[in-house]
């Protein structure tokens, strides 16, 4: 059973792929801490020692914000941002990109579904 | 890409001799700049700063949290009220 962090890990997967399953990892670090724990990255998970496990899991409390505490930090500097009422802030307050994309089209990912206006007026040739 | 560290912080020489006049006084006086693009040093925290939005002075209060943000980031140019029909 391979639960690190909190975290459930796919165990019919690569090592490497199923650490990206912890938020705040992704393959360049996963592949990273299996190198430094010295485990070969196409091992699976089901096939991990006890060992392994363990020392997976002490490299990655030790030395990376994973997880509820990445979350949280990420969250307190968009409040900082939303607090100071600086540009960027507001950007987040009223949900449009912040770094100077075009918004008349696009930006859906920011804005969410489409909204659709009724009556709006079509433009006729 | 990043300005190089060597240079320091910009910051509008003319600016920065007026914050330290008004930071030796013991009156905080408003500043009027229109220079958006200077950084916000520690040296300016606790003054009032009137920042040029192309219109009007907007006065924006620095506060600690604001070190190392560009003056115009606080006073927006644009004035988007929403469309017409939208009410809530």
């Amino acid at each position: 059973m391979a639960r690190i962090v909190g975290v459930d890990l796919p165990r019919n997967k690569r090592g490497a792929i199923s650490l990206t399953y912890i938020y705040g990892i992704g393959r360049s670090r996963a592949v990273e801490i299996l190198s430094r724990a010295g485990i070969d990255e196409n091992i699976k998970v089901e096939d991990w020692s006890d060992d392994n496990v363990r020392e997976i899991t002490s490299i990655i409390t030790n030395e990376y914000k994973v997880e509820g505490e990445l979350r949280s930090e990420v969250q307190m500097n968009i409040k900082r941002l939303m607090d100071i009422a600086c540009y960027r802030g507001l950007r987040h307050r009223k949900g449009l990109p912040l770094r100077g994309q075009r918004t008349q089209t696009n930006a859906r990912t920011r804005k969410g579904k489409r909204k659709t206006v009724a009556n709006k007026k079509k433009v006729t040739k | 890409m990043a300005r190089s560290i060597k240079k320091g912080p910009y910051v509008f020489h003319k600016l920065l001799d007026k914050v330290e006049k008004v930071q030796a006084s013991a009156k905080k006086s408003v500043i009027k700049t229109w220079s958006r693009s200077s950084m916000i040093i520690p040296g300016m925290v606790g003054l009032t700063i009137a920042v040029h939005n192309g219109k009007t002075f907007i006065p924006v209060y620095v506060t600690e949290n604001m070190v190392g943000h560009k003056l115009g980031e606080f006073a927006p140019t644009r004035s988007f009220k929403g469309h017409s029909g939208n009410r809530k």
